[in-house]
């Protein structure tokens, strides 16, 4: 420690409000950095989902491909994509800032409060599209052949991290409620019936029963068929239709979870 | 003169049926170093939490640098640092990373921050580890570097929640320096909570007293002592009958004694006269005295007059500090 301190300052400076979008780039910014840091946190998001596509597609190629006269690599790609960004956030770190008290450090700042939260989302964003990459980039080593072509598997992957944004909703709505890393972490329940009762498997011409009617209510049913259709079918009419079907389950999903999260900020920051 | 930077006026707080803070009334000049003072659970958090706008105030109000903490929290912000109880870091991020990040929500440029990161460096002095992640750092590390992130946009008004609670020595003595050149060469001014009698004491040019959630006692340290008395002799009994305290308070020149667990405090104008006919009076009532200490009064001795009870965890603090002086000392009965 110096003895002689000199804190006199040359700079004069005037804390100020910094302004919306560099607290949401200083924010984002921030949680970009984390990712690297934390690899734990991020490489099983990409090695699991890789996993599971290659093992159904040695496992259940032949007698589901054959049996819906589908090409099963092509058809579970979206799957593998989905499952890789799917429940991938920050909201883990932002539960660690709620209990070691950077987040009141940072809510003492003129920060607006609606950046803490869209920083954070936007690092998510980064993130679940730099992890539909590699899972897309298997998919095309094992034979898939996209009949959009390059501009559908552009789409195909902003599609995907959309939702991957999307669903972070859920996780940072339990984080900024509760507070408690457990919770969180049991936020990724929501994530099996989302995903499993849907067309994750078959097509929804082969499911029967209540896993059909349960289906034709998720929203995941349309998103896998919107990806699909970039994969399997060529651009036209019905490709489209398919594709706007998929942003509406993304939008319907987001209306939802974004709005929850952003209630749970609103509690979160205001002064008990 | 300058308008006070912070005014509180009968603030309370309450969680759910307990108030943490009961109506407390305070006046800080800007410039002036302020201790408040008082055990763990006192209310000392929940006061600086209300001030930094954490916590809305459940009664009354509270001004800080001329803005209302309910009403204008957006406009204190500007004006405040806060560093509180615990090192409030991002263990992930850098030291530097943290500072400029925080910078960087004061709304400072690229020029200012790289400054001011440079400035508080030189202040909390944390070397070549400002490019570590924090998570590398010792405790008393994180304690100055959440100094320096309260710092680094200049406040005119700077919280600081138990700075140096959990510090060894060394690092105490350092904040302790760091809080008195902000004092003195920024005009900054510090509210200072602590629970270390000699921490409010060598620092503050005002301390407040709470307990409980009220402020029972403010004044100067030294006018404060001057309330209990001009020295303290501390017996140690293990055996006291009710007639010795009597006798002692019968005792030329013994102003009050205060007898708690196996101490006998008695507070005596001269303390030097007093030591002798006190030792006979324990001893003539049947007393069985361990050892018999005269001292000049702390801020323990106020506090224990004011709410009959010590301050927690201050027997350390005082022992490292070495802050009762004068303190001759006879071992055993007489």
């Amino acid at each position: 420690m110096t003895d002689v301190l000199t804190v006199r300052s040359p700079v004069a400076v005037q804390a100020r409000p910094a302004g919306f979008l560099v607290d949401l780039i200083s924010v984002a910014q921030r949680a970009v950095r984390q990712i690297p840091r934390e690899p734990a946190s991020v490489v099983p998001a990409l090695i699991v989902p890789i996993f599971f596509y290659v093992l159904n597609i040695g496992a259940l190629s032949k007698v589901t491909g054959a049996a819906a006269h589908i090409d099963f690599k092509s058809f579970e790609l979206p799957v593998a994509v989905v499952f890789a960004v799917t429940g991938v956030s920050r909201a883990s770190s932002l539960v660690t800032d709620i209990q070691n008290g950077y987040f009141d450090r940072l809510t003492i700042t003129p920060v607006r409060r609606l950046p803490l939260l869209l920083g954070l989302m936007m690092a998510d964003l980064a993130l679940v599209m730099a992890l539909a990459v590699p899972v897309l980039l298997v998919g095309l080593g094992l034979g898939v052949h996209f009949r959009t072509g390059v501009p559908g598997m552009v789409l195909f992957v902003v599609l995907s991290g959309i939702w991957g944004l999307v669903f972070t909703g859920l996780p940072y709505a339990i984080a900024l409620k509760t507070g408690n890393p457990g919770a969180v972490n049991a936020s990724f329940v929501l994530f099996f019936p989302i995903t499993f009762l849907s067309t994750t498997f078959v097509p929804k011409s082969a499911l029967e029963g209540w896993l059909r009617t349960v289906a034709t209510y998720n929203p995941m049913t349309y998103i896998l068929f919107g990806l699909r259709a970039l994969v399997s079918e060529p651009w036209s009419v019905a490709t489209a239709t398919a594709v706007g079907d998929a942003v509406l389950a993304v939008g319907a999903f987001g209306l939802v979870s974004i709005s929850l999260a952003l209630l749970a900020l609103r509690g979160r920051v205001r002064r008990p | 003169m300058d308008s006070p930077a912070i005014v509180t006026e009968d603030i309370a707080r309450r969680f759910g049926d307990y108030w943490a803070v009961d109506g407390v009334d305070l006046t800080i000049a800007a410039g002036e170093i302020y201790g408040f003072l008082g055990p763990n659970g006192a209310g000392k958090s929940t006061l600086v939490r209300m001030l930094c706008t954490l916590l809305r105030p459940t009664r009354g109000r509270g001004f800080v640098a001329g803005h209302d903490v309910a009403r204008h929290p957006e406009l204190v912000r500007l004006q405040i640092g806060v560093a509180l109880q615990d090192a409030a870091l991002d263990d992930r991020q850098t030291g530097r990373e943290l500072l400029d990040l925080q910078a960087r929500l004061y709304g400072l440029r690229r020029d200012e921050r790289l400054a001011r990161v440079a400035q508080v460096l030189t202040l909390v002095d944390i070397g070549t580890a400002i490019d570590r992640q924090i998570h590398t750092y010792s405790g008393g590390m994180k304690r100055r570097l959440d100094l320096a992130a309260a710092l680094i946009h200049d406040p005119q008004i700077l919280f600081l929640d138990e700075p140096t609670t959990g510090l060894d020595p060394e690092s105490r003595a350092a904040v302790w320096t760091e809080v008195r050149a902000l004092q003195r060469q920024r005009g900054t001014t510090i509210f200072l909570t602590t629970q270390y009698l000699e921490e409010a004491d060598e620092l503050a040019d005002r301390v407040g007293i709470i307990s409980s959630g009220h402020l029972v006692a403010e004044g100067t340290p030294d006018a404060l002592k001057r309330t209990v008395g001009t020295d303290v002799i501390v017996a140690t009994v293990t055996e006291l009958p009710s007639t010795a305290l009597d006798a002692v308070r019968a005792l030329a020149g013994v102003e009050d004694v205060v007898c708690r667990h196996d101490e006998l405090m008695v507070h005596a104008d001269d303390g030097a006269a007093a030591m002798s006919p006190v030792a006979l009076a324990l001893h003539g009532s049947g007393a069985t005295v361990k050892s018999l200490t005269l001292r000049t009064p702390t801020l323990d001795d106020v506090f224990l007059q004011l709410t009959g009870s010590h301050l927690q965890g201050d027997a350390a603090a005082l022992s490292s500090a070495g802050s009762s002086t004068g303190t001759p000392s006879t071992g055993g009965s007489p």
